[in-house]
C-alpha cells in the first residue's frame, strides 16, 4: 500500500494546496470580502494526485486539468444515460 | 516489374513462378526504404539482414520446387507496437528504448511469414498508441507522401506513409479508436480494422484492452484480403481472440456487392464533415446506388464512452510509468494519460454498461442492413504541427477529434474497411461498416468500388518531395 493510501485510510490525507490558492487567499486579506473560491477541479487534481502516488509537476497541472474537464464533460453526455440497474458492463468474465 | 507500386498479389504471383526472385523484391524495397524514408520518416527500425536471410530462404524452396505461400516474398512492415525478436518493442516512447528486446515476434509476424511474406521493419507511430495524427515528439512526424508537409494521421502514421508511399505492399497497424482508419484515409490506402477479437494481439504493446484491434493496410482490397486471411485462427496467447474457424475472404471477393443492403449513416455521422468528407461519401453511395439513410442510435454518446473508457485504461496502464518517468512523455500525451488515471470509477463503469447498450441496438440494425457507409476522418490531411480544425463552426483540438467518426465504431467491435476516394489535391477515405465477423461483406463491397474506379490507391510523386 502506498504511502498515500494508508494516510486515507487512518483519515490523515489533506490535499495539497497549489500555490496560486495561496496568492489569491494573500491577495484577499489585504482587501475586504472573501478571497476567490478555488476552482473545485485544481483541488481534485490535486487529491487525485496525491492519492495516485503521483507527483505533478506544476507546469503539468494546467493541461491536465483541461484533459479532465474535456474528459468529465464527455462523460457527462452518458452519466445520466437511463439504464436499468441490473445492466451488465460490456466486458464479461467467465471463471 | 515495379515493385514500388505492385500489389502484394502480383509480387507474390511473380515469385511462385519465378518471374521475379523474393531477394530481388526484397533488396528493392530496402532500397526504397533507404532512398524516401529520410523524407517520410516512416520506418524506426530497418530488419535487413533478417529480410535478407528470409527471402534468400524462399528462393532456396522454390528452387528445391515447393510450394510457395499465398504472400511469397511481399515485403511487409509493422507499426513498432509489435514484437519483432532481437528489439525493444518501442510502441512509438522513449520509456520503452530500456526494454529488453523482444524475444519473440508477434503472432501475426509470424502468420504472415509462414505464408511467405518479409517482414523489413518497424514503423514510426504517436506515443503509446494515443493520437490521430502520426506525429512523434521522440521520433518526429511520419509525413504523408501525398504532400510531406501534412499528417499522416494517426497512430499506425508510419504503416500509412509507408503503404501509401510505395515502400512496402503492406503493413499492419493497431486501432483502438481510429488508428488504422483514419491513417488510411489520410494517406489514400485500403485499411481494414476487424471485428474485435478476430485477429491476434498477442505479442504487441497493448493501449486499451477492451478496445485494443489489429489489422492490416495496403493499396488493394484483394492485399488487404490475402494478409487478413494469412492472419487469422485462434491464438491461445491473445485472451481476448475469439475461438472462431478461418473463414477466408480472398476467394469471395469476386462475389460483389449485388444484393447486399447498405445504407448511409445518417445524423451524427453528418454534421461537421467538411465538403471533402460528403463528396467522398456522396461519390461511394453513387456508385452503389445507395440513397437510404440510417441513424446510429446515440452516436455522440458512444464516441464520448469510448473517449472516457480509452483514457482511463490508458492512464491506469501507464500509471507506473507516469509516476517514475512522467518528463520521458510526450508532454500531450502525459497529460492525457494523467487526466485519465484521475477518472471516477463510476464513469468507467457506466460507458461499459453503457457500451453494451449501444452494441444492441446498433446489432439490431443488422436485421435491416448489410453494411453502412460513413466518413472515416472529418477532412483530408491536416498540416503538420496543426493544433485545431473547425467542425461545424466549432474550433475543436485536431489530436482528439480527427477520430469521431471512427471511435463510435470500434467501440463496439464492427468490421470496418477504408475505402480511398482520390480526390484532389488530398485523398480521403469512407468507411464500410459491416456487422460482427462480416468482414467478408466490407470487403466484398470494397472490391466492387475498387474494380468500378471509384476507390483507388493513387501514386504520389515522391521524387518531388526530395
Amino acid at each position: 500500500m502506498t504511502k498515500q493510501a494508508k494516510s486515507l485510510r487512518k483519515g490523515k490525507f489533506k490535499p495539497s494546496r497549489a500555490p496560486v490558492a495561496k496568492a489569491s487567499r494573500a491577495k484577499g486579506s489585504r482587501v475586504k470580502g472573501k478571497p476567490p473560491r478555488r476552482d473545485p477541479l485544481d483541488s481534485f487534481v490535486d487529491a487525485a494526485a496525491h492519492a495516485l502516488d503521483l507527483k505533478l509537476e506544476p507546469a503539468w497541472k494546467s493541461a491536465v486539468k483541461t484533459n479532465l474537464k474535456v474528459t468529465l464533460a464527455l462523460a457527462a453526455l452518458f452519466a445520466d444515460f437511463p439504464l436499468p440497474d441490473d445492466a451488465e458492463p460490456a466486458p464479461v468474465f467467465s471463471a | 516489374m515495379d515493385t514500388a507500386w505492385a500489389h502484394a498479389s502480383e509480387i507474390a504471383a511473380a515469385v511462385c513462378d519465378g518471374r521475379a526472385s523474393a531477394a530481388a523484391v526484397v533488396r528493392a524495397a530496402l532500397a526504397r526504404v533507404a532512398k524516401h524514408d529520410r523524407v517520410l520518416n516512416a520506418f524506426t527500425a530497418v530488419t535487413a539482414q533478417r529480410a535478407l536471410a528470409k527471402a534468400a530462404a524462399i528462393d532456396a524452396e522454390r528452387a528445391r520446387g515447393r510450394r510457395l505461400g499465398a504472400l511469397a516474398g511481399v515485403p511487409f512492415a509493422v507499426k513498432n507496437l509489435f514484437d519483432i525478436a532481437g528489439l525493444p518493442t518501442l510502441a512509438g516512447s522513449k520509456i520503452n528504448r530500456d526494454r529488453t528486446p523482444a524475444t519473440r515476434d508477434a503472432t501475426l509476424i509470424a502468420r504472415l511469414e509462414s505464408n511467405g511474406a518479409v517482414l523489413v521493419g518497424a514503423l514510426n507511430m504517436g506515443e503509446y498508441a494515443y493520437d490521430f495524427t502520426g506525429e512523434n515528439v521522440h521520433y518526429g512526424a511520419s509525413r504523408n507522401p501525398h504532400d510531406v508537409s501534412r499528417m499522416t494521421g494517426g497512430s499506425s502514421g508510419g504503416s500509412g506513409g509507408a503503404v501509401a508511399g510505395g515502400l512496402v505492399p503492406i503493413a499492419l497497424g493497431s486501432d483502438t479508436n481510429g488508428s488504422i482508419r483514419v491513417p488510411a484515409s489520410l494517406c489514400g490506402i485500403f485499411g481494414l480494422k476487424p471485428t474485435y477479437g478476430r485477429l491476434s494481439r498477442a505479442h504487441t504493446f497493448a493501449f486499451v484492452a477492451s478496445l485494443d484491434h489489429v489489422g492490416p493496410l495496403a493499396r488493394s482490397t484483394r492485399d488487404l484480403a490475402l494478409a487478413y486471411d494469412a492472419m487469422q485462427g485462434y491464438d491461445d496467447d491473445d485472451p481476448v481472440c475469439a475461438r472462431r474457424p478461418v473463414e477466408a475472404v480472398a476467394p469471395l471477393l469476386e462475389h460483389g456487392s449485388a444484393g447486399l443492403r447498405i445504407a448511409i449513416a445518417g445524423g451524427y455521422f453528418r454534421a461537421g464533415a467538411s465538403a471533402q468528407a460528403q463528396a467522398a461519401l456522396a461519390r461511394v453511395a453513387a456508385a452503389l446506388g445507395v440513397t437510404n439513410e440510417i441513424a446510429l442510435p446515440e452516436a455522440k454518446r458512444a464516441r464520448a464512452a469510448a473517449y472516457v473508457i480509452t483514457a482511463s485504461e490508458g492512464g491506469a496502464l501507464h500509471l507506473d510509468r507516469l509516476r517514475a518517468r512522467g518528463r520521458d512523455f510526450d508532454p500531450a500525451v502525459r497529460d492525457r494519460l494523467i487526466a485519465g488515471a484521475m477518472i471516477p470509477a463510476a464513469h468507467v463503469v457506466k460507458a461499459q454498461k453503457f457500451r453494451r447498450w449501444y452494441r444492441e441496438q446498433v446489432r439490431a440494425l443488422f436485421a435491416h442492413v448489410d453494411a453502412v457507409l460513413a466518413p472515416a476522418t472529418p477532412c483530408t490531411a491536416p498540416a503538420i504541427g496543426q493544433q485545431t480544425f473547425m467542425l461545424d463552426g466549432v474550433e475543436l483540438p485536431v489530436r482528439a477529434n480527427l477520430g469521431i467518426y471512427t471511435q463510435p465504431i470500434s467501440f463496439i467491435g464492427l468490421p470496418v474497411v477504408v475505402v480511398p476516394v482520390p480526390l484532389q489535391p488530398l485523398p480521403i477515405g469512407v468507411q464500410i461498416i459491416a456487422a460482427p465477423w462480416r468482414e467478408d461483406v466490407a470487403l466484398r463491397i470494397a472490391h466492387a468500388l475498387e474494380r468500378a474506379g471509384t476507390v483507388a490507391a493513387t501514386r504520389p510523386s515522391l521524387e518531388r518531395a526530395e
